[in-house]
């Protein structure tokens, strides 16, 4: 991050960006399957106004351009002027999409936005909304002045109080947007050209006070654009019985008698715009009254009439919190304030009172701040920097503990003892400080299957097949560290699944299928892992097909018998997907084999069961967080060594007429019908020279990420057990065969093999086995 | 390292000295973040002799460098009377296996003479300079950026 803030607060803002896109992609998923709840509508909307409103701020005006129209579009929806219907949602995820990459491209993480895409699809949105394309800020003065004036960019204050209900309310101008509608909007007020003054109605909502605002300083800010007289409404202030200390009651006119710019005047509610109902009116000289030259501030029951009165009832703690927080602030505030403004030059009113503005009924904000502080939770931004460290420092906290727990049980103490007792409970306190911190860091797979269903747009349109997809278990959590690399592997399989597994619609058609294909994409947690399914309805694997490949390529032998589960399984050997099949889809020179590696590379698994014509499922599981390891803890040579469990596909003691000596020399050993080479650990870790006994020696069959099998060789296994995760890089450097390092319960550090290296280490030795003395 | 600047002519350096076998060594006290007793080790395989494995440091993995055998000294196995320095080393932390930490020393940089050419090759590639202490003792200032593996140390860089 920069040291400049302005950097800082533009990196802020793309991360929100992300955030919102995210909700917009979600929801107008939900739409396309026909949940057009209002309360969807408007998120997609205040997802569109947020990204746009911020934009403007930073002057990305592309974004700013293509995001206005297709915020006018939602409003046109939100409004119920245009009813939303497939074809409309259609548009709107290829809007998302184009929103999307404008957003990225402002951040310079991707390439410009071809401008005919951008142009075509602001068309299509434009017709959309108005029924044709606008083409010029010429028509959008003269005739689209209504719709332009429609759609509100007081969705910041809509996010805060989440309800779509007090919009008409704010029937305000898109003059927040600068610089993009700003000239349009200027040409009228100029032109009126007699114009002498302002008149601003000025009605503030309790947020406004909430976020620290005063009204004294606003009117203090104006009086110094020139003479201004104010006016405090209090009619709506109700009797003291009635009285919501925390509400908001009183409304302010303002007549300001100074032909300054619209512009100024609205410089000084700049900060304040979202949390308040505002009216600005110029005056003319002729003292023909005030013309509305922007806003105009509707009938306070009329933008009211869907309100529930339960809902303003519903008060509960979070939004008393906030009000109360308002009323703090207005006091802090308000107090010492009053006298510059009643020091303003022809100054004929009442200056602000130093508590809190009260009026009638100011459910319309409180009702729907209520309801939004109910369901959002409330959230921090934290660094992940200091997360990790907080992780490392509970890491060592675990393994102090059993480190002392140890040092307890050796010392013969009681376990009725009060230090056995108090230790006990210092352990399960222990364990649940390490679930809260590793849940800190857990994240939903939420935003990897956010991105999903674009990449199924794409593929469709680009395989010319009709797909559904649909997603589950989005909640699931996990990790922060396998998040991030369950991209991946899920977009190969998600693609491999459009291209390869589903039929093309006439295919589908003639077997009886519904012409759109459906993929399922679905995360869970099963026994301390997180399995992602990915499933079609397509046309199953080929298993003829497949054998005749892998025979081709000479990965099996025509005479080997394998079962239908192990013909699914050969796709993902290495060396099975080649350029002759690569489409513009799935291939890319990228195999099944990779997206195997990545996995297993995570310390996952991936396999495949396939139903001939009613089509596959590839199921993957994957460790919860890569900053623990399910190992087992294995002895060899008199040091304590972990094998990732992962890895490891069977234990056995071997008989000795099972082993054989290829060449005299190098020990193989017969499991289940096949030969696998046996590495010594041991030795092969220069822990020791001589090779070990092969009596009382256990094996562990592992299996590699390139699918190979080896037996590793060790004196015990001494059991399963998680481990946390230590580099060797970090003050040492790599060591060849090590994967890691991890600290055991008795404070020792034990190094974790890296399987893949050692058993290719442990082959091209030529070890001296060869003197091995087989006990029979 | 005889070179001497004004602004730093009077400066003190304080220094840790520590012997391995008869020979007496020092290094800066600010590379030196605590001393502790010996531990046995965990080996690493395919590392060079000098390297005693790694230990746990309260979490952290600290691999140990044999120092006397790192300068090409005989030296014996360790035992617990040997001496572990928790030292800075660029960006790494390693710790340094001596027989004894001596003495705490504090001279100025005018103080240090060069390395003398009767010195053995292996002591110079990573002796500074060497200055006399009173009792007719002369102690070896030791550079640590050399210390670690030559791969590490482009790592490190």
């Amino acid at each position: 991050m920069s040291d400049d803030p302005f950097e800082a607060i533009k990196a802020t803002f793309f991360q929100e960006c992300e955030e919102l896109l995210g909700d917009l992609e979600t929801n107008l998923i939900a739409l396309e399957s026909g949940d057009t709840d209002i309360e969807t509508i408007n998120a997609c909307f205040r997802a569109v106004h947020s990204v746009k409103g911020g934009a403007g701020a930073f002057g990305l005006d592309d974004l700013v351009r293509f995001a206005h129209v297709f915020e006018t579009l939602m409003d046109e929806l939100r409004s119920g002027r245009k009813a939303v219907d497939e074809d409309v949602v259609q548009s709107l995820l290829r809007a998302s999409d184009v929103l999307n990459d404008h957003v990225t491209a402002a951040r310079g993480a991707g390439p410009a936005v071809d401008p005919d895409r951008s142009q075509a699809l602001i068309a299509e949105l434009e017709t959309l909304t108005h029924g044709a394309p606008v083409s010029g800020t010429d028509a959008d003065a003269a005739g689209d002045m209504d719709d332009d004036f429609g759609f509100t960019p007081v969705a910041l204050s809509l996010d805060d109080f989440g309800a779509g209900e007090a919009m008409p309310l704010m029937d305000l101008p898109a003059l927040d947007l600068p610089p993009l509608d700003l000239p349009s909007l200027d040409a009228p007020v100029v032109t009126g050209g007699e114009q002498t003054g302002w008149k601003i109605i000025f009605r503030p909502h309790p947020r406004l006070y909430a976020n620290a605002n005063e009204t004294a300083l606003l009117l203090r800010e104006l009086g110094r654009l020139g003479p201004i007289s104010v006016e405090m409404d209090d009619s709506g202030l109700p009797s003291l019985e009635a009285l919501e200390p925390l509400d908001s009651h009183l409304v302010w006119t303002i007549h300001l008698d100074a032909p300054v710019a619209e512009l100024d005047v609205r410089d000084v509610f700049d900060f304040v715009e979202t949390d308040c109902d505002l009216s600005i009116m110029s005056v003319m000289a002729e003292g023909a009254g005030a013309s509305v030259v922007s806003d105009s501030l509707p009938d306070l029951d009329d933008g009211l009439p869907s309100l529930d009165t339960g809902a303003a009832a519903e008060f509960d703690i979070a939004a008393l919190v906030a009000m109360a927080q308002a009323d703090t602030a207005s006091r802090l505030g308000g107090g010492g304030e009053t006298a510059p403004v009643a020091e303003t030059p022809k100054s004929t009113a009442a200056p602000a009172p130093a508590a809190p503005p009260v009026a009638a009924n100011n459910a319309t904000a409180a009702a729907p701040a209520a309801a939004s502080a109910a369901t959002a939770p409330v959230t921090i931004r934290v660094e992940l920097d200091r997360v990790d460290r907080l992780i490392n420092a509970v890491g060592e906290l675990v393994i102090q503990q059993a480190m002392l727990a140890q040092r307890v049980y050796e010392s013969g103490l009681a376990r009725s003892s009060d230090i056995s007792l108090g230790l006990e409970d210092l352990e399960l306190l222990t364990r649940e400080i390490q679930d809260s911190v590793m849940a800190i860091r857990a994240q939903p797979v939420k935003s990897v299957f956010q991105r999903m269903p674009r990449l199924v747009r794409e593929v469709a349109a680009m395989t010319g097949k009709k797909v559904k997809l649909v997603t589950a278990g989005e909640d699931t959590e996990v990790d922060k560290t396998v998040v991030e690399r369950l991209s991946e592997p899920i977009t190969h399989m998600l693609r491999n699944a459009i291209d390869h597994g589903l039929e093309s619609p006439e295919e589908r058609e003639a077997a009886g299928k519904p012409v759109e294909g459906t993929v399922k994409l679905a995360a869970l947690h099963r026994s301390g892992r997180i399995v992602i399914e990915i499933s079609d309805d397509g046309k199953g694997i080929n298993r003829q097909r497949v054998r005749s490949i892998a025979e081709e390529r000479g990965l099996v032998t025509p005479d080997q018998i394998l079962s239908d589960d192990e013909v699914d399984n050969l796709i993902f050997l290495p060396g099975f997907s080649t350029a002759q099949e690569v489409t513009d889809v799935s291939g890319r020179g990228v195999g099944m084999d990779v997206v195997r590696r990545s996995i297993q590379s995570l310390g996952g698994r991936i396999s495949i069961s396939s139903n001939p014509g009613k089509g596959s499922i590839f199921t993957m599981s994957l460790p919860l967080t890569l900053a623990v390891l399910d190992g087992m803890v294995v002895g060899a040579a008199d040091q304590t060594l972990v094998a990732p469990l992962a890895a490891i596909v069977e234990s056995l003691t071997p008989k000795a007429e099972d082993i054989h000596l290829v060449g005299g020399v190098d020990p193989v050993l017969m499991f289940r019908d096949e030969f696998v080479p046996l590495v010594d650990v041991g030795q092969t870790m220069e822990f020791r020279n001589e090779p070990t006994e092969l009596k009382g020696g256990v094996v562990m069959i592992v299996e590699t990420e390139g699918g190979q099998r080896a037996g590793l060789l060790v004196d015990a296994i001494h059991g399963q057990r998680q481990v946390v995760i230590k580099s060797l890089e970090t003050n040492y450097r790599h060591v060849e065969g090590v994967a890691a390092a991890t600290i055991l319960g008795d404070g020792r550090v034990a190094l974790i093999l890296d399987i893949d290296v050692l058993v290719n280490t442990g082959r091209r030795r030529t070890t001296s086995l060869a003197e091995l003395k087989m006990a029979s | 390292m005889t070179q001497v600047t004004p602004n730093v002519a009077g400066s003190d350096r304080e220094l840790i000295a520590f012997r391995i076998g008869e020979q007496e060594f020092c290094v800066d006290i600010m590379s030196v973040r605590e001393i502790r007793g010996w531990t046995p080790a965990t080996p690493l395989p395919r590392s060079p002799a000098y390297m005693k494995g790694v230990i746990n440091l309260r979490g952290t993995v600290l691999p140990i460098i044999d120092l006397g055998a790192r300068f090409g000294l005989q030296t014996g196995e360790p035992t617990e009377r040997h001496v572990i320095m928790v030292a800075h080393v660029g960006s790494r932390l390693v710790g340094l296996l001596v027989d004894a930490v001596s003495d705490i020393v504090q001279l100025t940089d005018a103080a240090i003479q060069p390395t003398p050419d009767v010195a053995s090759e292996s002591v110079k590639a990573f002796v500074k300079g060497i200055f006399a202490v009173e009792g007719g003792r002369m102690i070896s200032l030791i550079d640590l950026e050399h210390v670690l593996p030559a791969e590490a140390e482009a790592e490190a860089a």
